[in-house]
């Protein structure tokens, strides 16, 4: 009985797999800063990763979308997968994998053009809009779910880089999903929101679930806690433990982990 | 007392000064530091600026007043003689000057006394000779009243610098004594120091404007002259430009249009060369080029920089001239019949479009280079390619900067003159032809100041004229230029 419910288990996590990393290294130059990661993250779920300012969160995010190919002394090793294929194989167009696994950076980057012109970037890029009415559509519906549309709506014409910084950061949240990746990267979004506008975007993550596989970084536990099913522990470049959120919450199997939690290393 | 010898008293002097402030200042604070409001040296610096700075203030001030003052009371002397000869007042001191000037030398060398000096008499003594001796020739014999206008302008000179020692020495030594005499541990001194900077700062900055200034006054009022002489509308609004060159002046044709079209037509052709040419290679080395070919080619750009216009002008004559000849020219290579001379407005904008690319390119490959980073991840992490990122989110954002350098390769283009002369040819004319000869406004500044004609002449003022439209046309280049540039920045940033 108990095997058959494992079994099960053990089966469709198979199936849902998303995007599955083995023996990942990363380094930059000489600084080896993601050490032999494997990680299987499911699809139509949210993946939190914590750890350590400088632990490497950031860029095994990056790796996901291959978003480190613009570094130049950055070199990975290992393989990810996702949806079986692997990315880093020379057939694979980092242009293509990018559209389909989009990202939000630690840092707001709006670009300088109009609030409007910002979000439609990618849809236009990609052609998504058959007549302006419909990118209109996609504008609205983005802005919308990126929690700032109320705020903007009456000046979509202005200069993006003219919002505040948590409403850049909304901004950047709104373009990434105007281009309705599959999978959606997301490296602190909320580390400059106030209370209101963090509940809504952990409500458009929750949304976005029931689509889309999300990997959220984040320092604050409680979000983790809140919004994801999965949480992944960096330490010093490797992971040191990943499993349900609410595992490694009340009952982590690490001490680092432990320690971490209850706010001793960090 | 030489100038050298008067400003090397008064540095000596601000040394001494620093080390007695410092003194003072420790000895205030029973020789601990840290009682002290300011860092010890900066009591030391105050006294040094309290002592040399009005100092030298007062000296500049007096080598700019002393010759106007002497100057007006001498040519007093000589008003009359100058009247009843008809000369030139401005000769005649020239003249009082060149002599005063040889009697000094002639007193430095020993050939003459100072009593004997005194004694000279204009009608007696051969002056002209005696200074011919100590190497000053002389353009006429010296009249009596040039010598007693000279010896006045001697007397006075003397006078005046030994008052000059006086009171720069005594200026420096009470900014000393008043200095060291402030100093004591609770004295301000970082925050007057801070001042002295600012006020060498001020000094500095107004000299570039004063400067500038005086070349723009110098050109209007020289511009007014002409004017005066020719006609303005002629000369804004006149279709050929014809001057005479018998150098007597009436006859000549002075309209700048023509001068104007063939500028304005060259600049155009240069900046179709050089702006898309220097802006691609931009892209190229600042986005995809990798390191070493980068750290190869930009240099290797930069060099074409440095090669001085006179090069790139040979280059024009020699090569691309007949070259083009042979395309375009009669039994060229496309059987057209449309160029006759190698020197055409086409050769002089092709090179200097290649003089402007390295221009272009090491500007534009700076601002590119200083959008940041996060933009194109933010652009590529959307699935874009590296040229649609390049054209849609870092030209953009390099805008402003880039408009400003086009501007200032246009500037560079309007104001090149070596490249016209050898490339363009000379004749100025209102054409639309391409491969016909033409000349620019500043070719002809040039062409209207060498040899030797009158410089009072509207021939030769005219060169005021059109350099200060020139400079009007570059400078309304610049404001609009910031204009741009201040309107993107408003909207972006
Ligand atoms: N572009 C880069 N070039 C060189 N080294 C880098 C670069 N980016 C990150 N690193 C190094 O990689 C390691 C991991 O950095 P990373 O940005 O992934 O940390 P992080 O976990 O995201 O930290 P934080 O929580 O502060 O954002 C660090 O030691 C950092 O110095
Ligand atoms: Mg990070």
């Amino acid at each position: 009985m108990e095997d058959l419910a494992y079994m099960d288990r053990q089966m469709s996590t198979e199936q849902d797999i998303k995007i599955s990393a083995k023996n990942v290294q990363v380094y930059y130059a000489d600084n080896h800063a993601i050490k032999d990661v494997n990680v299987d993250i499911a699809d139509k779920t949210v993946t939190a990763f914590i750890g350590p300012s400088g632990c490497g969160k950031s860029t095994f995010l990056r790796c996901i979308n291959r978003m480190n190919d613009t570094i130049d002394v950055c070199r990975v090793e290992g393989a990810i997968k996702i949806d079986g294929e692997d990315i880093y194989d020379k057939r694979v167009d980092p242009v293509q994998l990018r559209a389909k696994v989009g990202m939000v950076f630690q840092k707001p980057n709006p670009f300088p053009k109009s609030i409007y012109d910002n979000v439609a970037y990618g849809p236009r890029i990609h052609g998504l809009a058959k007549n302006r009415a419909e990118l209109d559509d996609i504008v609205e519906k983005a802005l919308r779910r990126g929690a700032i549309w109320d705020e903007v709506k009456d000046r979509l014409d202005a200069p993006g880089t003219g919002l505040s910084g948590g409403q850049q950061q909304r901004l950047c949240i709104a373009r990434a999903v105007a281009t309705e990746p599959q999978v959606l990267l997301m490296d602190e979004p909320c580390s400059a929101l106030d209370p209101i506008a963090t509940a809504q975007v952990e409500e458009l993550i929750d949304e976005l679930r029931q689509n889309y596989s999300v990997v959220i970084v984040t320092h604050s536990m409680q979000q983790a806690a809140r919004v994801s099913q999965k949480t992944a522990f960096f330490h010093l470049g490797n992971l040191v433990e990943y499993d349900d959120t609410d595992k490694i919450f009340t009952n982590p199997e690490d001490e680092r982990t432990e320690s971490y939690i209850s706010g001793r290393i960090g | 007392m030489p100038n050298t010898i008067l400003i090397l008293i008064v540095l000596a002097l601000g040394v001494i000064g620093f080390v007695l402030g410092r003194q003072r200042a420790m000895a205030s604070a029973g020789g601990n530091s840290r009682n002290l409001h300011s860092l010890p040296s900066y009591y030391g610096y105050n006294v040094a600026c309290a002592t040399t700075l009005p100092a030298m203030g007062l000296l500049i001030l007096w080598l700019l007043v002393q010759p106007l003052i002497i100057n007006s009371s001498v040519s007093g002397l000589v008003s009359d003689q100058a009247s009843e000869e008809g000369a030139s007042l401005d000769l005649i001191m020239s003249d009082v000057r060149r002599v005063a000037d040889g009697l000094d030398t002639a007193v430095e060398t020993g050939v003459l006394t100072e009593e004997e000096v005194e004694a000279l008499d204009a009608e007696q003594d051969d002056i002209r000779d005696l200074l011919a001796g100590v190497g000053f020739a002389l353009g006429s014999d010296v009249t009596p009243s040039t010598l007693e206008a000279a010896k006045s302008y001697r007397a006075m000179n003397e006078v005046g610098d030994t008052w000059k020692s006086v009171f720069v020495i005594a200026t420096a030594l009470t900014g000393l004594l008043v200095s060291w005499r402030m100093t004591n541990k609770d004295f301000r001194a970082r925050n007057v120091v801070e001042q002295g900077v600012l006020a060498i700062l001020i000094f500095a900055a107004s000299i570039a404007i004063l400067t500038t200034l005086g070349i723009v006054l110098s050109l209007i009022f020289n511009t007014m002259e002409f004017f005066r002489l020719y006609p303005a509308s002629e000369f804004f609004f006149g279709l050929s430009w014809n001057p005479s060159f018998s150098g007597r002046g009436g006859g000549s044709e002075l309209g700048i249009l023509p001068l104007l079209w063939g500028t304005l037509y060259i600049s155009l052709i240069a900046l179709i060369v050089a702006v898309p040419i220097g802006l691609f290679a931009a892209i190229y080395l600042s986005e995809y080029a990798s390191k070493p070919v980068r750290s190869v080619a930009k240099p290797l750009l930069e060099v074409l920089a440095g090669i001085p216009t006179i090069v790139y002008g040979l280059f024009a004559l020699l090569t691309v001239g007949p070259l083009l000849v042979e395309v375009f020219g009669q039994k060229g290579f496309l059987g057209v019949d449309w160029m006759s001379g190698g020197t055409a407005v086409m050769t002089a904008g092709l090179v200097m479009g290649i003089m402007l690319i390295p221009f272009v390119s090491s500007l534009s490959d700076d601002i590119i280079n200083a959008v940041p980073q996060s933009m194109r991840d933010g652009s590529l992490g959307l699935g874009a390619t590296h040229s649609e990122t390049v054209r849609q989110v870092i030209l953009p954002a390099a805008l402003p900067g880039i408009v400003g350098a086009i501007l200032l390769a246009a500037s560079r283009a309007i104001g090149e003159t070596m490249i016209v002369v050898l490339g363009a040819g000379a004749a100025a004319r209102l054409s639309m032809n391409p491969f016909e000869a033409m000349t620019t406004v500043t070719a002809k500044i040039v062409s209207q100041l060498t040899g030797d004609s009158d410089f009072s002449s509207p021939e030769a003022l005219v060169a005021f004229a059109l350099g200060i439209t020139l400079f009007v046309i570059t400078l309304g280049l610049n404001i609009f230029a910031l204009y741009i540039v201040r309107k993107y920045r408003e909207q972006y940033e």
